[in-house]
């Protein structure tokens, strides 16, 4: 049977069908479907499933399992596997029991991340082999065979979509689940599991000597194929495959193709296609890992060949591919005329530019409001990622570098003896994540500095997954509930109030307080994520503009909330408003009152 | 030469169910016995940013419908329309809901929305055929703001090789038995706007 499948849709299910015993992952677009869908299967099939509280966490929970002898995966975005990098490249010497995949989803053009490092050169480093597919098919299929590769090399094996693969949906075949799973038995060998130096020298070897293993096992699998025609080829790896077939197609041109999909990739394959040519164009998204790997085994095959690329400027080294910029390539190589794309900047330059916002209502925006009111715009504000990192049109977010640098950046400043006040935030997930160490290292090393918290009680802006603070667990099980407060304290700050930002004035007193307060201090700003709100049925009145009484100063209109226009000389509050009441708050002329 | 028997790129603003809508395409296209290809807009753009979805029918390719390659474009919001319009055939049409949503850039002044006009005008010389719908108005009709989506699924049902039925057995899937009534006619509110 066929199904319309996301691509993390299919990952999930042949993660399910595999047999995997544990699941684990943090969120991160565009990777965060993929424990979503396996979740709700959890009890049926005997999965355990978790957010974890980081990707190291959750790549080390995944190794433990796979050492007691169960398949088991582990979950991220390409940065994420920065943050699980430690035991990534250590497990590689250890190597496997249970089937181990490590699934990290890379985001070609930053569509929703701070970089778009390549997860193959992660590969590459750590000497393991890796997966690349072109569509949600593939992902599926090389999903269930990364199990069976891992447990063949008892290496881990890592399987890299990306956006157009992840995000991608089609019409895929669904497969038996297994019935039958090896039962957990952790054996004791600490030659294996204890990465002493004596122990890890061995490993290392070993793991060199397992290199051509992984080429054979590699050699013929489905994904690598050629077409052999002309003398001109294109060697394209992963999705952009399937943008060199479209164009070839569309060009109608008599090229021979040869498909990648894994790494390292098949070395008979690649040399009997570049005896074949005189000419090829390496077509991959990122790092020219395909391509180097292409100029080297040229080297002794065919030496004479001509290698266009990203090393001869011909396809772009950042952003992602389409088919129109690789066809664009294809026919410059084979001298046919480049499509012409008709000219719209013009009647683009009319439109306004739609960049994402903060949702209507969203507690985040008041936060900043209070914090720059306190603050001023001359202060320094380093923050971090996740929803509140879109406010950077409110001045209040001057540095985002990662996952939890926000307080640790804030730190920096400090003790480069800047005078200026500084005051950074961080969202709630992101605080569990890696905020910790970062708040414990300001209280040990004494910054002197402002950590805002704003708690929305979610992971919002990788699509509501719940965390330590929420009291669920990724399946829907009550668990503990951490308090942020309990923690902030226990880590050193000895200034820690939890504030609602809805009430302007009391936020704006909580963060005078802190400012006040010399040394560490932590502001907590609670209200829960107003799309959360909305889903767990909690509407409040909206609120209206009394024309009578505004004097069209604006206030409002530059708190900057998507419900609060602006037209004839007067505010004018739309549909949008959730009647948060922060408008009202900020109005003084009285202008803003509750839509009775 | 042809490398999918239709393209669709759907836009609009996120939280408007572009993805939702752009699912029920895929899935009765499907049972409709396609090779189906799709592509989504999630994460960071999907708070009330510019939101592209791509559904190629019939297609063993990419994801993404290809520059100049779209047989239809459907918009939910005007401006987005314009914007994506670079993904338009000559020969293809654009299904537009002339309902503005204003971006912040425009409730605070930054920047202008332009006059209905100005976004019709251009999009005229790029394509086949431009059909205009108040489907926000239509939505009303039909009983919930929030249909607006499906009326444009109405609307579209008249210009895709997919059957009606197999649309609304998607549309039937896809939403709480309760608001089945109300969706259907909205279905129905579209599809009558464009027959026409």
């Amino acid at each position: 049977m066929k199904e319309y499948l996301l691509g993390n849709a299919a990952i999930a299910r042949a993660i399910i069908e595999a047999g995997a015993c544990v699941v684990t992952g943090y969120p991160g677009t565009p990777a965060s479907e993929i424990v979503e869908y396996v979740a709700p299967f959890s009890s049926k099939y005997d999965i355990h499933v978790e957010w974890s509280v980081n990707e190291k966490a959750a790549l080390e929970v995944a190794i433990g399992a796979s050492w007691a002898g169960v398949r088991a995966v582990a979950v991220m975005k390409h940065v994420g596997l920065n943050v699980a990098a430690d035991p990534f490249m250590t497990l590689a010497y250890t190597g496997v029991k249970g089937g181990l995949v490590v699934c990290v989803s890379d985001d070609p053009f930053c569509h929703s991340s701070q970089n778009e490092q390549d997860s193959r050169c992660y590969a590459r480093f750590a000497c393991v082999p890796c997966l690349d597919p072109a569509d949600p098919r593939e992902a599926r299929d090389m999903c269930s065979y990364a199990f069976e590769l891992s447990e063949e090399l008892e290496l881990p094996v890592l399987l890299r979509p990306t956006t157009r693969v992840s995000h991608a949906s089609a019409d895929v075949e669904m497969g038996r689940i297994e019935g039958d799973r090896a039962k957990a038995k952790f054996l004791k060998d600490p030659a294996r599991w204890v990465m002493l130096p004596a122990h890890a020298r061995p490993r290392h070897s070993m793991l060199l000597d397992k290199q051509d293993a992984i080429k054979t096992a590699l050699a013929n699998v489905p994904w690598n194929r050629f077409v052999l025609r002309g003398d001109i080829g294109v060697i394209a790896s992963g999705i952009a495959g399937l943008y060199a077939e479209e164009a070839l197609k569309q060009l109608e041109v008599d090229v021979s193709v040869l498909r990648i999909g894994t790494f390292p990739p098949p070395e008979g394959l690649c040399s009997e296609f570049l005896v074949h040519v005189t000419k090829v164009m390496v077509i991959e998204e990122l790092e020219p890992v395909l391509e180097d790997y292409v100029e080297r085994l040229a080297r002794t095959y065919n030496p004479d060949i001509e290698i266009l690329g990203k090393r001869t400027g011909h396809i772009p080294r950042e952003g992602e591919l389409d088919t129109f910029i690789v066809r664009n390539a294809i026919a410059d190589m084979t001298a046919q005329q480049s499509e012409v794309v008709l000219s719209l900047k013009e009647a683009e330059e009319i439109l306004p530019p739609r960049p994402p916002s903060l949702c209507p209502g969203c507690s985040h925006r008041a936060t900043y409001y209070a914090m720059k009111k306190v603050f001023g715009k001359d202060a320094i504000f380093p923050s971090d990622i996740g929803c509140y990192t879109l406010a950077v049109r409110m001045g209040t977010i001057d540095t985002c570098l990662c996952m939890g640098a926000s307080i640790t950046v804030a730190s920096g400043i400090r003790f480069a003896d800047e005078e200026r006040d500084i005051c950074c935030s961080i969202g709630d997930s992101t605080f569990l994540h890696t905020g910790l160490p970062g708040l414990l290292n300001a209280a040990y090393n004494k910054a002197n500095i402002t950590v805002t918290v704003l708690d929305n009680s979610t992971t919002a802006m990788t699509g509501h997954q719940p965390h330590p603070g929420t009291g669920f667990t990724a399946s829907g099980d009550e668990t503990k509930a951490v308090s942020i407060e309990a923690i902030a304290k226990v880590l050193g700050a000895d200034f820690v109030e939890t504030v609602d930002p809805y009430d302007v004035n009391a936020t704006i007193e909580c963060f005078q307080m802190a400012k006040d307060h010399q040394g560490l201090s932590v502001v907590i700003a609670k209200q829960l994520c107003e799309i959360t709100a909305r889903k767990t049925g909690i509407s409040r009145k909206p609120y209206r503009v009394n024309k009578e009484n505004c004097t069209g100063c604006k206030k409002c209109v530059e708190f900057g909330c998507p419900a609060i226009e602006f037209e004839e000389g007067c505010a004018r509050i739309n549909s949008l408003c959730t009647g948060c009441g922060v408008c009202a708050q900020i109005c003084t002329s009285k202008a803003i009152e509750v839509l009775e | 030469m042809r490398t999918s028997i239709c393209d669709i790129v759907v836009v609009g603003v996120g939280g408007q169910g572009v993805i939702l809508l752009s699912n029920m395409i895929g899935k009765a296209a499907v049972k409709a016995g396609y090779s189906v290809r799709g592509a989504e807009t999630h994460g960071m753009a999907q708070r009330g940013g510019s939101v592209v979805n791509h559904i190629r029918l019939g297609c063993e390719f990419g994801p993404m419908v290809p520059v100049g390659g779209a047989d239809v474009l459907l918009a939910f919001e005007p401006a987005e329309a314009l914007r994506h319009a670079h993904f338009l055939s000559r020969d293809g049409i654009v299904l537009v809901n002339i309902n503005p949503i204003l971006p912040t850039t425009v409730t605070t002044g930054k920047a202008r929305y332009p006059a209905l006009a100005e976004i019709l005008t251009p999009l005229q010389g790029l394509c086949a055929d431009i059909k205009s719908i108040d489907a926000t108005e239509l939505a009303f009709k039909a009983g919930n703001p929030r249909t607006m989506n499906v009326v444009m699924l109405g609307a579209l049902s008249k210009f895709i090789p997919v059957r009606e039925e197999e649309l609304i057995k998607s549309l039937s899937d896809s939403v709480p038995a309760k608001f089945l009534e109300v969706n259907r006619r909205a279905f129905e509110l579209g599809k009558r706007e464009v027959e026409l």
